[in-house]
């Protein structure tokens, strides 16, 4: 909502200065989000008129012209404008003017005396351009300030209306606002009914009386739609932002503001029968003002004739019966329709109109009538006719039921001490008519407010008229409980700090991808898709975090990193029947040498092995990884010979792997690219360490060699020695892998490390051998493995 | 019997001529080796007489002590040799960079939302989460925001379908968790903080279609807005460790929130605009079953990248979700 100050100032009596003013509405919920002064800052410029201009002798583009500033002698003057001429009102700077970036002097130009500047709109700060100067009304006096004739000690206010706020969506609503902020009066003219000077009335049947309360309506005939509209009403529409367009649609759009009523004027002439107020039905459409031609829908209220649609009621008027140049007769229409009739109406058509955005928030339907009275007697005054009676259709009106505000609960909610006095005097200010009784007051809205149905709505009022400023900061005071600090779930911050130190880089990527990646990266075919996306490259849910790292990966190399080791915590999203569902994946990606450069490490590229033992950390080392099992997978992502799908407790719940030769080349990466994915679940659960006793015997290790087929996992044969429990082995692992000489063709060499400890005596040669025995003989029957010597 | 004293000299210079301590037995066996100089006069002891012996076994032993204190030395200061050697050979330049394992970091965002936790825990309030693709109802609906309410055309969302959206705010998940709370037969006091990533349809140089936000919400019997107030500039005072730091209150509009204010901090001199807040609506603890006769609560919503840019002085926004290492790797 954008408004003069000066209008605003000439409702209401204020002592504030105009930032004090900006200040004050700010801080009781009307926020001003800017205030500019309508010209700039500039002294001794009048009102000036050109009585001759003749071309300069020596300079083809200047002229020197007589100009009478309201002295006793006109004054030369050199003006290059192009638009200067004999007749010209315009303003001018006199000699010790001071304007925006120049100080007026007395001067020569091209050898010919000056003695002062005529000025365009931009040398006084009132517009960003101009092409000449600016030309100023045949009424202009001479020799007046041009600040007082234009009116420019006057400030742009634009507020920030919250949408409860309605009623100070009309300078009259903003004044009222003040008035009660500051206890400041107002100064509305008293608006009178017009006696009707013919007979003359047109039908009005209003259908819908709930969608529609009040209606009025009146013919006034004879009007000269080709009237000017007066430069006081230009200049006022024009500092609301609104341009002048014609005498009878500026009149209706200054009563909009002026009184915050939408209006509409129909040209008569081109209205057949009654005036309906009713619901669209099927089939039909109408012509907007804006050239739009829109079918309608049945829950469109219309004002309608005998032929159809007239106009989208509260929104827009129709084409067909749209004034003229050439309207003699209108029909003016003031009408109070419900907000939840309006609401919603014009975002469907992909526009908001200045009446569709005060209906659906709440017109004054106290102020109905008086609208109609107000812009009947401008038109009387501007375009002349003869008026006739008024129709009102008037049904039930919202109801204004009084709201209870209890002192006990206003404290209380506030957390300030308020005498009873000071909220009767507040709600006095506001114009709330109200009643007290045990120090509870009953209170009824005008009907210009829609926001207070409730205790809370007045609590809220007496608050920002008290000020929040007055409200103290003052910690609460309850009591102190521990919070519950669970030992075996893990916070994903400790996640976070693991892959730290493991040399990972937080990153944040956006949770909506490009579909390709989630086609063809992730062979995902049917991703969530947004409705309404941002870009055509963020229109889907991302089902993996990959994406992401990728394109930071590749954002980073062309910023001539060389290394990058990436993790991202986040939400990927899958649907299934129709429901969608989110689990928080902790994703990493490695790319680049395993260790810095440096002098100290040789510079070997990272492997799979590198990454697997950050996902182990991250799995939680020996505690959890007894029950992690890394299966030889495929992944349309990654390459098909180093890709594991990572098993917890039988439950897949992740992924590791080298990205594909194919995508490789794909992002143009110069070094593989190694990418991890587990669900953050999966990882956060960890056992509670349970002491078992120590044994006091010594363990003892035997190491050997087996040799047995190249294609068996290692996994699967520490799996299937766990699985058997022999006795007296507690521990087998491996330490070296070899083939080669030695090692028959397809075949591998496994040195394992045994192991053995009894809790209860010291172990012999001999129990060990057994021991041992028992093992290769396992190996040998599920591996057909042997002892390598 | 002769005189040994000439050995004690001889045996001294032996030593020192003995460069190791291979050479230093070499020597030592010339005197006190089974054949050595001295051993070969202790032996002579027996020819002497019981009257001569005694004196004479006391010179030899005199200029025994007095070889072996010499040997002892020199032993020593070949070891000290050796040892020092050994030393210089092992010496490094200890000014040599470190073997570099070159740690990762977080991302900035998150340091802020760990702090933000890390302080709110310090009260009492715990974290909660909700779904990122939410329910029109919990978006709206449950936060008093109905269907057509202007205050829906604010909020720029993004639709996943006719019922889905993308959370535009935190807000929804004080819905859900009171909900959730009252079905497990939890009542308040309830004191939560709700971080996470919240959507918008708006892209510029000051507005991201991603981005994070907290929510908190503390319900109690007795809890004021001036509660709010003082909880809110707590909070900023210790988050930017900055004890003059005030924040402001304006009146403003939230349909969940009565009477609701928007959150200024001062800064440099001016105000920044920080978050919203306000007292819980009665509509919203009535879709949740609260009785807002008894209970009240306030509840606030903070921008996590605002509060970023300001702790650490990162003057666009855009750097959060560019990701380019150069940035990320200063919040080391």
């Amino acid at each position: 909502m954008q408004f003069s100050e000066n209008w605003l100032r000439s409702l209401v009596n204020t002592d504030l200065d105009s930032q004090a003013l900006s200040h004050a509405l700010t801080m009781a919920g009307l926020e001003v989000e800017e205030m500019q002064p309508v010209a700039a800052t500039f002294s001794k410029v009048v009102v000036a008129k050109i009585i001759s201009a003749e071309k300069h002798p020596d300079a083809d583009r200047l002229q020197v012209c007589q100009v009478d500033v309201g002295l006793s002698a006109p004054l030369q003057i050199v003006c290059g404008a192009s638009n200067a001429r004999a007749g010209l009102i315009a303003p001018c700077a006199l000699v010790g003017a001071e304007l925006p970036g120049i100080s007026i002097k007395q001067a020569k130009v091209r050898g010919i005396e000056s003695f002062g500047m005529m000025c365009s709109s931009k040398e006084l700060g009132i517009t960003a351009e101009a092409t000449g100067l600016l030309e100023l009304d045949s009424d202009a006096v001479v020799g007046q300030d041009i600040r007082e004739y234009l009116d420019l000690d006057d400030h742009l206010f634009t507020l920030k209306l919250t949408p409860n706020r309605s009623d100070c969506l009309s300078l009259t609503g903003i004044a009222r606002d003040v008035a009660a902020i500051t206890g400041a009066t107002t100064n509305f003219a008293a608006i009178t009914p017009i006696t009707a000077e013919h007979a003359e009335t047109k039908q009005v049947i209003v259908n819908e009386s709930v969608a529609c309360p009040c209606y009025c309506g009146r013919l006034i005939r004879g009007i000269n739609a080709q009237a000017a509209t007066p430069a006081w009403m230009v200049k006022r529409l024009e500092r609301s932002g609104l341009r002048s367009i014609s005498v009878v649609v500026d009149i209706t759009n200054y009563v909009l503001l002026a009184l915050g009523q939408p209006m509409h004027a129909f040209d008569a002439a081109k209205l057949r029968g009654d005036i309906t107020v009713r619901f669209a039905s099927g089939g039909e459409s109408i012509g907007l003002l804006n050239d739009q031609t829109i079918q309608l829908k049945s829950d469109d209220l219309l004002i309608a004739d005998a032929n159809g649609p007239l106009a989208l009621a509260g929104v827009m008027g129709g084409q067909s019966s749209a004034v003229s140049d050439a309207t003699t007769d209108i029909f003016l229409e003031s009408a109070f329709f419900t907000p939840a009739v309006i609401a919603g109406k014009a975002r469907r058509l992909g526009f908001s109109t200045d009446s569709s955005y005060r209906f659906e928030r709440g017109v004054d339907f106290g102020n109905t009538r008086n609208a109609i009275e107000y812009a009947t007697s401008l038109i009387k005054t501007l375009c002349g006719g003869q008026v006739g009676p008024v129709t009102e259709v008037l049904t039930t009106l919202p109801a204004r039921d009084s709201v209870k505000l209890r002192m006990s609960r206003l404290v209380s909610v506030l957390g300030i001490s308020l005498e009873q006095q000071n909220v009767a005097q507040l709600l006095t200010q506001l114009g709330f008519a109200f009643e007290c009784a045990d120090d509870i007051f009953s209170v009824t809205p005008p009907s210009y407010r829609f926001d207070i149905t409730i205790e809370e709505d007045l609590i809220e009022e007496i608050a920002r008229l008290h000020g929040y400023d007055h409200i103290p900061a003052a910690p609460p005071v309850a009591a102190l409980n521990m919070l519950a600090s669970p030992e075996q779930h893990l916070h994903l911050n400790q996640l976070r700090d693991g892959l730290v130190s493991a040399g990972y880089q937080e990153v944040v990527t956006y949770s909506f991808v490009d579909e390709s990646w989630e086609r063809d990266l992730l062979g995902n075919h049917s991703p969530i898709k947004l409705k309404n996306p941002i870009a055509s490259n963020l229109s889907v849910m991302r089902t993996s975090l990959w994406g992401g790292l990728l394109d930071t990966l590749t954002y980073n190399l062309n910023r001539k990193q060389e290394r990058a080791y990436l993790f991202e915590i986040g939400a990927v999203f899958h649907q299934q029947a129709g429901t969608y569902h989110e689990t928080t994946r902790v994703s990493g990606l490695a790319y680049g040498s395993a260790k810095p450069e440096q002098w100290a490490a040789t510079n070997a590229d990272i492997d799979f092995f590198d990454v697997k033992a950050h996902v182990d950390t991250l799995l939680g080392g020996d505690g959890l990884l007894k029950q992690v099992v890394y299966e030889k997978s495929e992944h349309s992502a990654l390459h098909p010979g180093q890709t594991a799908r990572i098993l917890l407790n039988g439950k897949a719940v992740g992924w590791l792997g080298k990205l594909h030769p194919k995508w490789q080349q794909h992002y143009d990466l110069a070094k593989s690219t190694y990418l991890f994915e587990l669900d953050a679940d999966a990882l956060v659960n960890r056992a509670l360490p349970v002491y078992q006793e120590v044994s006091k015997l010594l363990p003892v290790r035997r190491d050997l060699a087996i040799v047995l087929d190249e294609n068996i996992a290692v996994q699967t044969v520490l799996n299937a020695i766990n699985k058997e429990n022999i006795p007296l082995i507690a521990d087998v692992a491996l330490f070296d892998l070899y083939q080669g000489k030695g090692v028959p063709e397809s075949k591998k060499s496994l040195a394992l490390s045994v192991l053995m400890h009894d809790t209860q005596k010291t172990l012999t040669d001999g129990d060990a051998d057994t021991a041992i025995a028992n093992l290769l003989q396992l190996l040998q029957i599920k591996f057909d493995a042997i002892l390598r010597n | 019997m002769a005189d040994l004293t000439h050995l004690i000299a001889e045996a001294e210079a032996d030593f020192i001529n003995s460069a190791s301590m291979n050479d230093l037995e070499i020597s030592k066996a010339k005197y006190l080796g089974k054949s050595g100089s001295l051993t070969d006069a202790l032996k002579g002891l027996g020819k002497l007489s019981a009257e001569e012996r005694p004196a004479a076994g006391a010179a030899i032993n005199v200029v025994k002590q007095a070889i072996e204190a010499a040997l002892t030395a020199r032993r020593e200061s070949i070891l000290n040799a050796e040892q020092a050697k050994q030393l210089a050979q092992e010496s490094i330049d200890v000014t040599l960079p470190a073997r570099a394992q070159s740690p990762g970091g977080l991302h900035p965002v998150t340091l802020t939302l760990k702090r933000v936790e890390e302080l709110f825990h310090s009260i009492g309030f715990e974290v909660a989460t909700g779904p990122e693709i939410e329910t029109d109802f919990y978006n709206f609906t449950a936060l008093n925001i109905p269907e057509d309410h202007p205050a829906r055309a604010m909020h720029d969302t993004f639709y996943i379908d006719e019922a889905n959206v993308l959370r535009t705010h935190t807000s929804p998940v004080q819905a859900r968790y009171m909900e959730n709370a009252l079905k497990n037969n939890q009542t308040p006091p309830f004191k939560i903080i709700a971080p996470g990533r919240v959507y918008r349809v708006d892209s510029d140089a000051t507005h991201s279609p991603m981005f994070h936000q907290v929510e908190g919400l503390w319900v109690d019997e007795d809890i004021s807005f001036a509660n709010l107030k003082g909880v809110v500039q707590d909070f900023l005072q210790k988050f930017f460790e900055r004890d003059d730091l005030t924040v402001r209150f304006r009146p403003s509009f939230f349909p969940f929130t009565e009477p609701s204010a928007e959150m200024d901090m001062s800064w440099n001199g001016g105000w920044l605009e920080i978050g919203g807040c306000g007292m819980v609506h009665p509509e919203v603890f009535k879709h949740v079953n609260i009785d807002s006769e008894k209970y009240r609560g306030f509840a606030f919503g903070l921008g996590i990248e605002r509060l970023t840019m300001l702790r650490y002085g990162v003057n666009d926004l855009r750097h959060f979700f560019n990701n380019d290492l150069r940035f990320l790797s200063q919040f080391k």
